[in-house]
Formats: C-alpha cells, sequence, structure tokens
C-alpha cells in the first residue's frame, strides 16, 4: 500500500460511522518461525459483541494467530486494525509501544492457557486483580480492594482468599482469577487461549457456564482459541476452522458445526461430535 | 609492582583524622587509587545521571580492594569526584567509627591524603550508607550513596529486558501492587527501608537502604545526591533541588517513622533513633543514629 492510499483508507475510515467498522481487522497476516509457516494468509473481522473461536487439530497455528493479533508477538506481514474508543481504526503495529502497552493492559485482555502465565504468583489474588486498576490510575486502597473483592464474587471465588497467593489455588481457581485479574478495568476485547484447557470435564463445564454470563453481562468481544468444538458450540457465534496454519472454513457456529463444508471440518466434526 | 602497593590500602594503617596532607598520598597508588581512565568513564556516567535525574546509568565497575558488601559503588563513585581540598566524611548507619566507614575514610586518607571531618557542615562530600545526616546538606556538598541494590521494580519483575521497558514508558504500576500487598498482609505500609521515590516526576528510584525516615530530606535537597552501585554496576543522581516523592495510596499517605521518646544520649525529639543494647543484662536505650549530630548537641548543652 503506497502512503497515498492509506491516507486515503484512514480518511475514508474516518467518515464511517463506529457502527460500520469492526472492532478488529486481520487483513493477510503471516507468520513463520526460522523459515517454518505456522500460520499464513489469515483475513477476518471481528464484530462488536462477537465472540469468534478458532478451531484446529494441536499445532494447526492457533496461539500463533492469537498472539499475533494481541500483540503478543510481531507477524511477518499482514495488517492488524483495532477500533480505538476514539473510533478510529489503527494499525497495532503503527502504534508506539507506549499506547500499544497501554491498549493490552486497559481496552484488551489476555487469558492465558497456563493461568502461571498470566498471573504474578509471587503476590496475593487481591494484588492481581488490583493491578490493572492501578495500571490506569487507582490510587485509592480501600476502592481497589473493594473492587477485587467484588471481583472474586463475580468469578465465584471466595472472597476470604483475596489475600491468598494463586499458587495455594487449584488449576480451576487460577483460571477464575486470570479473567478477573483481565476483566476488572472492562476491557472491549479479550483473547483467550483454550482457557478450560488442561481441567477436569466438570471444573471445565462449570468455568463455560462462568464465562457465558461474562461475555453476555459485559458484552465482550472475543477471539477465542480451542481445539474443543463442544467449548467453541457453546461459547462463540461465528468459527473460523484452521489447518497446518491457514483458515479452510469460516462460518456462523452452528452452520459449521451441524453442516461443515470443508473435507477438515467434517472430520473435526465427526471426530469430536458423538453420532 | 613494588612490595607496598601489594598491601591492601584499605587495610593499612594510615592516618586516621586530619593532617595526612602533611604526608601525601601514597605514591604507590594514582590519586584515590582508580586510574585517570576510570575516573573520565565514571565521570561520564556521573554526568548522564545528573541529566536524566533517578534514571540507572550503567558503568563499568571496577575491581577495589574491598569486598562489595562493603560499598564499592560509593568507593567508585567517590574516588572518581574527589580533588585534593575536599573534605570527606564517611558514615555507616549514621556512625562515623564503625568498621565500614573507619576502613573508607582510611581507603582516601592513604590513596588521596584528604582531609576528613565527622562534623556534617565542614565535609563536602560526604559517602553514606543507610542514613542523610540530621543537618541539613548545603548547595556546596555531595552526598554518595552505597546501593547494593539499584533496581527498584526487581522484586516484582525479575527480567531486566522488562524493567527497563517499564522504566522508559513509565509503567509503574507494579510499585503500587507491592505497596497494596504490604497494606493487605500488615495493614499499613510496612517498607521502612529502601521505600521507592519517583524522581522529578518520571523515573522511580530506589533510595535504598535509606530508612524513610530520610525520605523527605531528598526532596529538593540543596546538595547533590549521588548513588553507586558496585556489583549491579549502576551510577544514578538527584540534581540539587529535584522533586522527590514518595509513593503511597490516598488513604495510607507516606508517613516517616515516629519514636515515643526521645534520644537518651542528647534529648532531640526529631531525629531517626537506634535501640542499642546497654549491658549483658537486657538493658536498652533510644539514641540517635546520627552520632555526629547527638555528640554535637550534648557539647552544645554542656
Ligand atoms: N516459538 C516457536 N518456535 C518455533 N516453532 C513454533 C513456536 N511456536 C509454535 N511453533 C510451531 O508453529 C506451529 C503452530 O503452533 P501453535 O501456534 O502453537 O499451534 P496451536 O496453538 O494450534 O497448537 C507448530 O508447528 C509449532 O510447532
Ligand atoms: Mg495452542
Ligand atoms: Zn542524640
Amino acid at each position: 500500500m503506497t502512503q497515498t492510499d492509506r491516507t486515503r483508507a484512514h480518511m475514508s475510515q474516518a467518515g464511517t460511522p463506529a457502527s460500520e467498522l469492526p472492532l478488529l481487522r486481520v487483513t493477510e497476516l503471516a507468520k513463520s518461525y526460522g523459515g517454518l509457516p505456522a500460520c499464513r494468509d489469515v483475513s477476518f473481522d471481528l464484530w462488536p459483541g462477537e465472540i469468534l473461536a478458532v478451531v484446529g487439530e494441536s499445532g494447526s497455528g492457533k496461539t500463533t494467530l492469537l498472539k499475533c493479533i494481541s500483540a503478543l508477538l510481531s507477524c511477518d506481514t499482514g495488517q492488524i486494525e483495532y477500533l480505538m474508543r476514539d473510533g478510529v481504526m489503527r494499525d497495532i503495529h503503527a502504534l508506539s509501544e507506549a499506547e500499544r502497552r497501554f491498549l493490552m493492559r486497559t481496552d484488551w485482555g489476555f487469558v492465558h492457557q497456563n493461568p502461571r502465565e498470566g498471573l504474578r504468583m509471587r503476590v496475593s489474588a487481591g494484588a492481581n486483580i488490583a493491578e490493572r486498576m492501578i495500571a490506569v490510575g487507582a490510587r485509592n486502597y480501600g476502592k481497589i480492594r473493594g473492587a477485587a473483592e467484588n471481583w472474586m464474587d463475580r468469578v465465584e471465588l471466595d472472597s476470604a482468599r483475596l489475600d491468598h497467593q494463586p499458587n495455594t489455588f487449584s488449576g480451576g481457581m487460577q483460571q477464575r482469577l486470570q479473567i478477573a485479574r483481565n476483566l476488572v478495568t472492562h476491557p472491549r476485547l479479550v483473547f483467550m487461549d483454550e482457557p478450560t484447557g488442561g481441567l477436569d470435564v466438570s471444573v471445565q463445564a462449570r468455568l463455560l457456564d462462568l464465562l457465558r454470563s461474562l461475555v453476555t453481562k459485559l458484552q465482550l468481544s472475543a477471539v477465542l482459541v480451542t481445539h474443543d468444538l463442544a467449548v467453541a458450540r457453546l461459547l462463540s457465534h461465528r468459527i473460523m476452522v484452521m489447518q497446518g496454519g491457514e483458515v479452510v472454513e469460516t462460518g456462523l457456529t452452528d452452520q459449521v458445526l451441524d453442516d461443515p463444508q470443508h473435507p477438515y471440518s467434517q472430520m473435526l466434526v465427526s471426530s469430536i461430535l458423538p453420532v | 609492582m613494588t612490595q607496598s602497593a601489594q598491601k591492601n590500602p584499605a587495610q593499612s594503617e594510615a592516618v586516621e583524622h586530619g593532617h595526612a596532607d602533611k604526608i601525601g598520598p601514597d605514591p604507590n597508588y594514582n590519586f584515590a587509587y582508580l586510574d585517570e581512565q576510570t575516573k573520565r568513564m565514571i565521570r561520564r556516567a556521573i554526568l548522564k545521571a545528573v541529566a536524566i535525574p533517578g534514571y540507572q546509568v550503567p558503568f563499568a565497575s571496577r575491581e577495589m580492594p574491598m569486598p562489595y558488601g562493603w560499598g564499592t559503588g560509593g568507593v567508585q563513585v567517590t574516588a572518581s569526584i574527589l580533588g585534593p581540598d575536599d573534605v570527606l566524611k564517611v558514615i555507616d548507619q549514621g556512625a562515623d567509627d564503625t568498621t565500614n566507614a573507619v576502613s573508607i575514610r582510611q581507603f582516601f586518607v592513604r590513596t588521596a591524603a584528604v582531609e576528613t571531618t565527622e562534623h556534617t557542615e565542614e565535609a563536602s562530600i560526604i559517602q553514606t550508607r543507610h542514613r542523610i545526616p540530621e543537618k541539613p546538606l548545603s548547595e556546596d556538598q555531595i552526598l554518595v550513596y552505597q546501593v547494593p541494590i539499584p533496581e527498584p521494580l526487581r522484586f516484582l519483575e525479575p527480567r531486566e529486558s522488562e524493567t527497563r521497558k517499564m522504566h522508559a514508558l513509565g509503567e509503574y504500576g507494579l510499585m503500587h501492587v507491592k505497596l497494596y500487598e504490604d497494606i493487605a498482609t500488615h495493614g499499613h505500609i510496612a517498607t521502612t527501608y529502601a521505600y521507592p521515590v519517583k524522581v522529578n516526576s518520571h523515573y522511580i528510584m530506589d533510595p535504598s537502604p535509606t530508612p524513610k525516615f530520610d525520605n523527605p530530606k531528598m526532596h529538593r535537597m540543596p546538595a547533590l545526591q549521588l548513588f553507586g552501585a558496585g556489583r549491579e554496576k549502576r551510577i544514578y543522581a538527584i540534581p540539587p533541588h529535584t522533586a522527590v516523592y514518595s509513593l503511597d495510596f490516598e488513604d495510607h499517605p507516606f508517613e516517616i517513622q515516629q519514636w515515643e521518646q526521645s534520644c537518651e544520649l542528647c534529648g532531640a525529639e526529631n531525629t531517626f533513633l537506634d535501640e542499642v543494647v546497654t549491658d549483658d543484662r537486657g538493658g536498652r536505650m533510644f539514641v540517635c543514629s546520627d552520632s555526629d549530630h547527638c555528640n554535637r548537641k550534648r557539647e552544645a548543652a554542656e
């Protein structure tokens, strides 16, 4: 894209009402590790309030895609544009590092598959929830603590454990804490990487219920990575199926799961869902 | 190398106070021990530190003839700014007569033949560990701190690449997370030493390991404050009259330590007190940690 093209693109966007713009627009994204492509030619729009599930077997490039679009990884080529709160689409790689990091801890959330990656294990649960409030300028201890307690409740953690260290929590509780820590600043967009992976089936079910009610109540938009089609069915509006780093099918969740078009999607669906 | 150059200058029996200039520095050492090139390198780091208040400037720390815990960072800073006409005071925990303070003073008497003093107002350079003198310092003075751990973010973020980024972007939320944790655990901000400060409204700095009692003295101090960390190879500075703000919460404001009693030797009511054991039957008393301040107050009363 030439400079003039880009300027023109921005001008036309500036004239578009925000409601007609996607929240996130990914265009021809590619990322390889040491010459080996991990994802290629990925393009999609995420609309405000939408939950998009990225499904595919292990190694299909889901985590790589999620980390690229959430700016945790730099991509090789492609564009990732985000609708800022002022209604303007900005290329996240063109933001200054300070702007990008601010966005990441205010407007965005990231729920890691491994809660230890997303938590500070050396401070209490309360301090984990407090961090983002403090990052956006909260300086009243009583209010911060009150909000942290409230969020413990909202993710169904016993608020009597506010001062306990996360390493005394079970895996499911750590995942709830990670969710609370992300949602406390009311992000608009949450990235989730296998949020129920590695948990017992009964724990998974409770966490899924919680996630479903939270995304609805908070009107969150989310990109949810999972290899579990049942999770996608329960949480997402749309599904994107990945195979070998490429998107092979995209569609409304029920349509893709009930009537998959691509042979790989058909195989995935038939191998997961009981006949 | 000659026989005498192999001796450790910090352990030699140099003149303790006063008239070293009549004897002259030990000719086996360059002035103040460090070679001129090293001193220039350290001075460049100091200038940079002064230009960016509170920013930790890396420098090529040299081996000094004393262990790291003895303040080799402060010693290198002092050695680099010291001139033959300077008058040096060295304190450790506020006292001029601890082993550490005595041996650093001897080191400079031996290698630079500078005049030394215990009187705060007579010193042009004061090297310190743990305290800022009670007597306010002036524009003609430089305070050199010995620092063991310069990085205030280390506690919560062990990755150096990440802490550097946080400093550059002014992302200091983690410091308040630490204070939050303090209050959650103890009911109040329990950090009493190395209490984090924001310098000149930008860099967060660790005044380690001085007590928070001394933090307000750093704020707009007329004297130049230099900090040297030998093992961690960092120098940082607070230029004269710079704003230094101690971090806190609205509902848990910063407070200095306070004592019920006054100094049992001089009667001072507004100094930092140490509890000292007076006999082997459990006798204790509270006395000024700044021994010069305490002695002078008692002398004046006599
Ligand atoms: N840091 C990395 N270095 C090299 N190869 C990687 C790295 N991360 C992932 N890969 C490779 O990229 C491909 C996609 O991996 P990943 O994005 O983790 O897939 P998924 O999340 O779908 O399991 C895999 O072949 C994986 O081995
Ligand atoms: Mg993965
Ligand atoms: Zn006293």
